[in-house]
């Protein structure tokens, strides 16, 4: 694809090639005022949505049908079709571009050649799908419909070209873009390890709409088809040729002419055949259905997530009749687009995508390096920080004076990789990349250090004293610690300025959550290096304050600690987790305390008691000081056996009140957070606690519940429950001045 | 060196020596040449692609190592465009990768090169004989069931046998002894008897223990592998070694009436180390520290029947072109392939008509103090990976000189097939 070399769409150009080859459509044009109108397509920072308001106020037609695609018919009639969005540098399929995709469709049926290969102008990849932004201004249903069904004609103008097509994919083709992809007749995917195809529909609370449903199966057959639709998981391009989602898997040098000769010998549709096939058959569909119930309502509650269980049900109900499969998919798109869920999710997204422009370096500003990042402590928290940087490109050293601690850092690091890499040559690199190192060695050529010893405020300013004159004058110094204040450990500092606090949550390669501690002492430039290196790994950043506990162990302690109460009044632990999930907590408190580590919340809960008032449970110093200390030591509140706990029955009675007890703790302690300034707004308090926690995403957040609740009704709730309970439950002063 | 430009050994690393134990070690030769540089490349104060190249020996690298050289120094981080090559003298594979970088540097081609040497012998191929891979193609050039069923008849059990490779390396292809074999040649004609090996053995033995106790192996790195495990000392190493313990061993490459056994020859082992070689400039440029100066160098050859006697070849004409007598040299570091083999050098000098007949010279070349010689052990009791020892002793005598601010050293190996190689290191 030698196009996609070209970053900056170069639409002058373009047009000039679009109009001398479509010599049907020559005539009326204003080529001076489009050029003119071109300029911003180049930026990389103009949103969408932003390109949605220019093109809005735009009335000449024709020019808007020569944005975002480029028609080239090559020697051999083959009209190569370019789409190289003009808002930004990737390809996402807003209401503009769709009209513009119908328009020049209309185009290439009046061309008639020999076949169309559509390929993306952009570098990164195919297309990322349809425009979420849109999804946020839809008033109700049948706006929401006919926006789908659109899409759904254009695609199936499409489908029904009476020559062949194919997609050419190179980096993501996902939700819609994967849509537009399965809409031509064939695909041809690049070797490459960038390469994704998905349908992450579900992740937003929403499923396919633009005909993925109906697709999808008939092309590759029910059971892989479910998988990527109802776990929302893409496949990579070998796989997606495995599984025939993909005519050829082809190395970048051989794209186009995979695709020429598919246009060229012109074989039938692919279609999928054997079992994958039969499995879509009327007799085989409700049986195979019940199956994926089965898996379905263990991951995904069909309460809290409706979106899965309504692409099972149109693939179960309607797949013999695809119209009626294509009506229903639009429908069912429009309800759940508009439910509390996918409303949700799709906050949860742009909450995302907040962090990780947290993270971005501004333009001008000179940009840090972070290629050698230097850990201390092969514990676990320093071994996975360490093996998590090697993993995303960094060459790590990681520094423990106990061999044995970095053999296991080493084993750990391995099997990440193996499980992160498939390939064993890119597992090799990554260990190559991971340096064991005894003495410190790597401290004198590392960009970012990070200690994460244990805690100990005097252990660690005197590591801290130790090492500030051997490294580097630019060095980003952070600390992992999760409970001494980073002005604290900055006073062992010559440079107090320089410290930071970069907290990651165990497990690191699944928590995606990297709070950015700053102290009153940290400097502007290290708060802002912090975030960009937590981004430059692949991760969120959160700037919070150095508060006792941070946001995240702050916000879910009470919640821990009000579960080790429930637990020793007696109540039935299995009913306590079980509350909480039913809420949509992935894990219930009481067995996220004994995977968390007993001694650890005790740790924090003292320290948080001690700094904040309120007192630990005794039912929890009464298992540490058992010894029973969760997990790790095969016993805490739950006996274990291998990694599962052994639960007894969630029959048994519980108060009414249990999931209101642990919930109240956790949403009071966030208006606490708030009125501390723990984090700069409710938004940034949300997204801290979903990604740092799990927190129900489906819910938005905290802050996003209690105003779905009501500021006041929860509130009274507290105040109720303070009367009943106790202290703990009184209302913070943050919820009389709380504005959400 | 003794024609162009100073040549110092700044710095340096070696894995410890892993016994090979029947089954493949843990780590292959690129492992361990990884394991041993990394480290080293950390301390230094410039960047791993601050290299002119990147030299190492290696005699048997594995299938997916050809030019291994080019290998460890992209894992090791040297970057692209410095390049890398291999070099094979057999057993001197890693002294000829010292020696050709210090050539290229004291020809001002270069001013900092890395160079080492590394061998996983436990990894060595074994190999399909030649019928078998005849069959073999012609079971894949069979188009038909008949022709396969032909050819299963035609199988037979013999051609299942493997060839060693390990054994086949070790095996002169000129002369046909192996390389024990050539060692009891030496024993023979220097009247050296088996109590004299296995005292030999007993001594390198007691060496190595001191000297991992005293922490004198300061160029040795921990290495780690990928199933949790470390190895921080070299596992060859057996104290409890005495000479009526080595007496009942049964002599292994003349069955029957031989003297050399498993317990007075070098062992089969892994292992890899590296050494920093710069130019005058470059350690000014980088304010490197100087471990010692390499100031010349010989290789030789002899009969391979007796090419444990290199080197007494190699040394010679070295300490005759210096105008030095054995005395003179400070510390010695010679090879131990055989007990047989080193004393057989030592005897060779000491005898006139050797010196006279296969030196030229005029009388016997003199006494090597064996107090000055391997005073850390050596391959009987470390292992001997093949392309890593000749780098190994170099290291090792470097640190050797510094530790005892001494003025002079020679490392110096035999090598299969009938050479001997010898390196010169001064310090100021």
């Amino acid at each position: 694809m030698a196009d996609t070399s070209n970053k900056t769409p170069k639409p002058g150009a373009a047009k000039n090639k679009g109009v001398k080859k479509s010599a049907k459509k020559a005539a009326p044009r204003k080529p001076k005022a489009s050029v003119e109108k071109q300029p911003s397509a180049g930026s990389d920072t103009k949103s969408a949505a932003a390109e949605a308001g220019n093109t809005a106020t735009e009335t000449s037609k024709p020019p808007q049908a020569l944005r975002h695609w480029r028609i080239e018919t090559d020697d051999d009639n083959i009209a190569w079709l370019h789409f190289d969005h003009a808002g930004g540098s990737t390809n996402v399929l807003s209401g503009q571009v769709l009209e513009a995709l119908d328009e020049v469709l209309a185009e290439l049926e009046q061309l008639a050649p020999r076949g169309m290969i559509l390929v993306s102008d952009k570098r990164n990849g195919f297309v990322a799908g349809a425009d979420i932004k849109e999804f946020t201004t839809l008033s109700n249903i049948d706006e929401a419909t006919v926006l789908v069904r659109r899409g759904q004609s254009v695609f199936d103008r499409l489908a029904a070209l009476p020559f062949p097509t194919v997609a050419v994919v190179h980096g993501f083709a996902l939700g819609g873009g994967m849509e537009l992809a399965l809409a031509c007749r064939h695909r041809v995917v690049e070797d490459d390890p960038a390469t994704q195809l998905g349908l992450p529909e579900v992740k937003l609370g929403v499923h396919p709409g633009f005909g993925g449903t109906v697709r999808l199966p008939r092309l590759v057959g029910a059971p892989a088809a479910m998988d990527m639709m109802l776990s929302g998981r893409s496949v990579r391009a070998r796989p997606a040729a495995r599984t025939g989602l993909a005519d050829h898997c082809v190395p970048r040098r051989h794209l186009k002419e995979a695709a020429r000769e598919l246009v060229l010998k012109a074989p039938p549709a692919p279609r999928a055949h054997g079992w994958p096939a039969w499995l879509n058959h009327r007799l085989a569909r409700p049986i195979f259905a019940r199956y994926l119930e089965r898996q379905l309502a263990k991951k995904a509650p069909r309460g809290h997530y409706p979106a899965p269980w309504a692409i099972l049900n149109l693939w179960k109900d309607h797949f013999d009749d695809p119209q009626r499969q294509m009506t229903r998919e639009a429908e069912s798109f429009a309800r759940q687009v508009l439910g509390s869920t996918a409303q949700n999710l799709v906050r949860v997204f742009f909450l995302q995508d907040r962090l990780k422009g947290l993270g971005k370096i501004p333009r001008g500003e000179p940009r840090p390096r972070f290629e050698h990042v230097h850990v201390i402590g092969g514990g676990v928290m320093g071994g996975d920080i360490a093996a998590w940087c090697a993993l995303k490109g960094m060459r790590v050293s990681v520094q423990d004076t106990q061999p044995q601690a970095l053999a296991r850092v080493l084993q750990r690091a391995h099997g990440l990789f193996r499980k992160q890499l498939h390939d064993p040559r890119a597992v090799q690199a990554a260990m190559d990349r991971l340096m064991p190192d005894a003495t410190g060695d790597g401290l004198a050529g590392a960009d970012v250090v990070i200690e994460a010893i244990f805690e100990d405020l005097a252990a660690k300013q005197e590591l801290f004293r130790a090492i500030e004159p051997r490294v580097r004058s630019d060095a980003l110094l952070a600390s992992n610690t999760s409970s001494i204040p980073i002005e604290q450990l900055a006073q062992a500092l010559k440079e107090p300025s320089r410290l930071v606090g970069l907290h990651f949550f165990n497990p690191v390669a699944k928590m995606q959550l990297v709070e950015i501690v700053a102290g009153t002492q940290s400097g502007e430039r290290e708060r802002l290096h912090a975030a960009a290196f937590g981004r430059g790994i692949g991760r969120l950043p959160l700037p919070v304050n150095s508060r006792p506990g941070f946001l995240v162990n702050r916000v879910l302690m009470p919640y821990l600690m009000e579960a080790a109460i429930l637990a020793g009044e007696g109540v039935n632990l299995s009913s306590i987790d079980k509350a909480a999930t039913d809420f949509g907590m992935p894990m219930g408190p009481i067995q996220l305390a004994d995977t968390v580590g007993l001694d650890i919340c005790l740790h924090v809960g003292e320290i948080l008691a001690a700094e904040l008032g309120g007192e630990v449970p005794a039912a929890l110093r009464t298992k540490v000081d058992a010894g029973d200390l969760g997990l790790k030591s095969g016993k805490g509140f739950y006996a274990y056996r291998g990694r599962d706990p052994v639960r007894g029955s969630d029959k048994a009675a519980a108060p009414k009140d249990l999931a209101d007890r642990l919930l109240l703790r956790l949403l009071n302690e966030s208006v606490a957070c708030l009125r501390e300034s723990v984090v700069a707004d409710p938004d940034l308090l949300d997204a801290g606690i979903v990604f740092g926690t799990g927190f129900a995403p489906f819910r938005g957040g905290p802050m996003n519940h209690i105003r779905q609740l009501g500021v006041a009704t929860v509130r009274d709730k507290l105040e109720r429950m303070a009367a009943s309970h106790g202290e703990r439950f009184a209302p913070d002063p943050g919820w009389s001045s709380l504005k959400l | 060196m003794k024609n162009g430009r100073p040549v110092f050994i700044v710095d340096g690393s070696r894995t410890p020596f892993l016994k090979a134990r029947g089954a493949p070690g843990p780590l292959r030769a690129s492992d361990l040449a990884v394991a041993a540089g990394r480290p080293l490349l950390a301390r230094q104060p410039f960047a791993p692609d601050a290299f002119d190249e990147v030299i190492l020996g290696c005699v048997m690298p594995g299938p997916d190592e050809a030019n291994i050289g080019r290998v460890a120094a992209l894992r090791l981080g040297c970057g692209k465009a410095v390049p890398a090559w291999t070099v094979q003298r057999n057993c001197a594979s890693g002294m000829q990768a010292v020696d050709s970088a210090a050539r290229n540097i004291a020809a001002g081609n270069g001013e900092l090169v890395l160079a080492g040497g590394v061998e996983a012998m436990s990894h060595a191929p074994v190999l399909f004989s030649k019928d078998m891979v005849a069959w073999l193609g012609a079971w894949n050039g069979a188009r038909d069931f008949l022709t396969r069923l032909r050819l299963l008849g035609r199988l037979r059990p013999a051609q299942l046998r493997p060839v060693i490779g390990l054994l086949r390396g070790l095996t002169d292809p000129v002369a046909g002894l192996s390389m024990g074999q050539t060692a009891e040649n030496l024993a023979y004609r220097f009247h050296i008897d088996r109590a004299a090996m296995d005292a030999f053995a007993v001594r390198s033995h007691q060496r190595l223990a001191s000297a991992t106790d005293e922490g004198r192996l300061e160029e040795m790195e921990t290495i780690y592998t990928s199933d949790g495990r470390f190895f921080d000392h070299d596992d060859g190493l057996r104290r409890d070694s005495g000479a009526d313990k080595l007496a009942t061993l049964k002599p292994v490459f003349d069955r029957g009436f031989g003297n050399v056994t498993a317990g007075n020859s070098a062992q089969i082992t892994d292992g890899g180390a590296w050494l920093i070689l710069a130019s005058e400039e470059a350690v000014k440029r980088h304010d490197l520290p100087v471990l010692a100066r390499i100031t010349d160098s010989q290789w030789a050859g002899l009969d391979p029947a007796q090419m444990g006697l290199g080197p007494v070849h190699a040394s010679t004409p070295l300490l005759q072109r210096a105008g030095l007598a054995l005395a003179d040299v400070d510390f010695w570091e010679i090879n131990e392939a055989f007990a047989a083999q080193v004393l057989a050098c030592l005897a060779a000098w000491q005898d006139p008509d050797y010196c006279r007949d296969e030196l030229g010279l005029d009388a016997a070349f003199g006494a090597l103090d064996p107090e000055r010689l391997n005073v850390d052990g050596g391959a009987i009791s470390l292992g001997h990976p093949v392309g890593c020892s000749g780098a190994r002793i170099i290291l090792h005598l470097a640190h050797v000189l510094k530790r005892n601010d001494a003025r002079r050293g020679i490392a110096t190996l035999c090598i299969g097939g009938g050479q001997g190689g010898a390196v010169l290191l001064e310090r100021p």
